[in-house]
């Protein structure tokens, strides 16, 4: 057993103590469908958590409950202690599909955030620069996002919700509309990016070698009505070059079980 | 990944520059497009498909005429004045409730169907009753204007607000925009694309508003000038008349898009 499975799993390890998010009996109905059934979490501060399903788990229902974009049924969600029903400056969303203004730069995009708290222009985009050199679209400030590729409008997403300096980022499958080798570079900056930004990421996907090459912990979620049902974490040395990754023997034997659990979920 | 996207671009710029040539002056191909519609009318006049077509050109030595004898622009000042309140007028009020209308239930209920009814309706029949209750003067003309030009804009604004990028929505309420940052940053320009189109409709038809009521209620303006000179048989100087009004109408829906590119959607600019 080289994953640590923290549930239903035969090697439990103690919960980490410092949780920055606490997701408490949270269920959701859509009209007579039940969507999540009294889920409970906790999202280790500083740590890369993935939500991981099929579709119909309810993984971004929980994830845009947690944002305060949807409201729960039942439960509660705590950040560092405090309950949110709604958005909050302590929480940043990264769009599935996203979800930026055709009419504005690249620039004012990443800067939007900080522009809607009445931020100055000379300082929000002195801000908004530095993050597009982070997210490695240095040079392509004055774009609009029609000049962009799939790939590059993510991280204009990216650089976005990181601008506003939020403890918690919420991915919503933020490479499901990007192309195979764009994704591949994209999941190698974001490990390079985990390390540098003091951050806790809550990232949904529904691809197995994606929750297993960049977190530190993997939520398996199972279908109708939505529930926990595994708690993994994936034992991988990520110092070093990202593209070892791919050939880790722990890597490649968490997704073959992952996919073993999940495969009776799927018709 | 920077630099191989920067080539496909070059790449992709100069495969273009190679396949343009006369396809990239738009404007020449304009003038080309006037002179044959021009050319087309010279020939119909000269055969004459009736002896009340005049040729182009005696239809334009009649415009400069009729500019010359101070006759047009006594009869634009009439007519414009109505027609530039009238369309300000049904522009801000159009926009604003078909705002209202799009964000607000209460407002939806009461107003878009009144606005259904009107576009739906002959609205020049109502231009008698118009004059019935206000007269001949201004006020007349300017509602004539309005009656036409404001289903149309508030409709395309309310359906403009209704269908706004969820998205995007999402989006701001999620980075803490409030109510009217929201209105503001996201729903207007969102929506301005369509608030436009029902802009030039409503532009337009506040145009056929203001001929029509001086054609039905008061005999000034462009209108006037066109009874007159079709009553005197002056057929170039009739054409003339309608004429202008027309490059009037399509110069104006010219200035609207040019607005609107450059101060709501930058991001065609070049396309």
């Amino acid at each position: 057993m080289r994953a640590t499975v923290l549930r239903n799993g035969p090697s439990p390890v103690p919960m980490p103590t410092d949780s920055i998010v606490e997701v408490r009996g949270i269920s959701k109905y859509y009209g007579s469908v039940e969507a999540l059934r009294s889920i409970d979490l906790d999202f280790p501060r500083g740590k890369l958590t993935s939500l991981l399903g099929p579709s119909g788990c309810g993984k971004t229902t929980l994830l845009k409950i947690i944002a305060g974009l949807i409201r729960a049924d039942a439960g509660t969600i705590a950040i560092d202690g405090k309950h949110v029903t709604t958005p909050g400056p302590e929480r940043a969303f990264v769009f599935q599909d996203f979800a930026l203004m055709p009419w504005a730069t690249v620039l004012r995009n990443v800067a939007f955030g900080l522009e809607l708290r009445g931020m100055d222009r000379n300082e929000r985009e002195n801000i908004a620069r530095h993050y597009i050199d982070e997210v490695g679209l240095a040079g392509f400030a004055d774009k609009y996002p029609h000049e962009l590729s799939g790939g590059m409008r993510q991280r204009v997403g990216l650089a976005r919700a990181l601008s506003v300096d939020a403890d918690v980022l919420l991915l919503d499958e933020p490479f499901s509309a990007v192309d195979e080798q764009n994704r591949r570079k994209f999941q190698e900056d974001l490990i390079r990016l985990r390390t540098n930004q003091n951050k806790t990421f809550i990232f949904v996907t529904h691809s197995i070698e994606e929750a297993v090459y960049i977190s530190d912990r993997i939520v398996l979620l199972s279908p109708r009505p939505g529930r926990v049902s595994q708690v993994i974490e994936p034992q991988i040395d990520r110092s070093g070059d990202p593209e070892r990754i791919h050939r880790d023997k722990h890597y490649l034997d968490t997704v073959e079980e992952i996919w073993q659990g999940l495969k009776q979920y799927v018709e | 990944m920077e630099s191989s996207l920067r080539a496909e671009r070059l790449a992709s710029r100069s495969g273009r520059e190679a396949a343009a040539g006369w396809r990239d002056q738009p404007i020449l191909l304009r003038f080309v497009s006037i002179a044959l519609f021009a050319g087309a009318w010279e020939i119909a006049g000269r055969i004459p498909v009736s002896f009340a077509f005049p040729t182009f050109s005696d239809t334009m030595i009649a415009f400069v005429k009729l500019i010359a004898d101070g006759s047009l622009p006594t009869a634009y000042l009439s007519t414009l004045q109505p027609l530039l309140l009238g369309v300000v007028l049904s522009a801000f009020l159009g926009v604003g409730l078909g705002t209202l209308c799009g964000l607000w239930r209460t407002g939806e209920w009461l107003l878009v169907p009144v606005f259904i009814v009107l576009q739906a309706a002959p609205v020049a029949a109502f231009i008698p009753m118009v004059t019935f209750i206000y007269g001949i003067g201004m006020t007349a003309k300017t509602l004539a204007v309005m009656i036409l030009a404001l289903p149309v804009i508030v409709l395309n604004t309310y359906k403009a607000v209704r269908n706004v990028n969820e998205s995007l929505l999402a989006m701001c309420r999620s980075f803490l925009g409030t109510r009217w940052q929201t209105v503001a940053k996201i729903i207007l320009p969102d929506a301005s694309p369509v608030i436009f189109a029902g802009l030039r409709l409503g532009v337009a038809a506040g145009f056929v508003g203001v001929v029509l009521a001086e054609l039905l209620i008061t005999p000034t303006g462009i209108g006037d000038l066109i009874t007159f000179h079709r009553s005197r048989a002056d057929y170039a100087e009739m054409y003339a008349t309608i004429g202008s009004i027309i490059a009037l109408s399509t110069l104006t829906l010219v200035a609207l898009q040019w607005i609107e590119i450059r101060v709501f959607r930058p991001e065609k600019r070049g396309a």
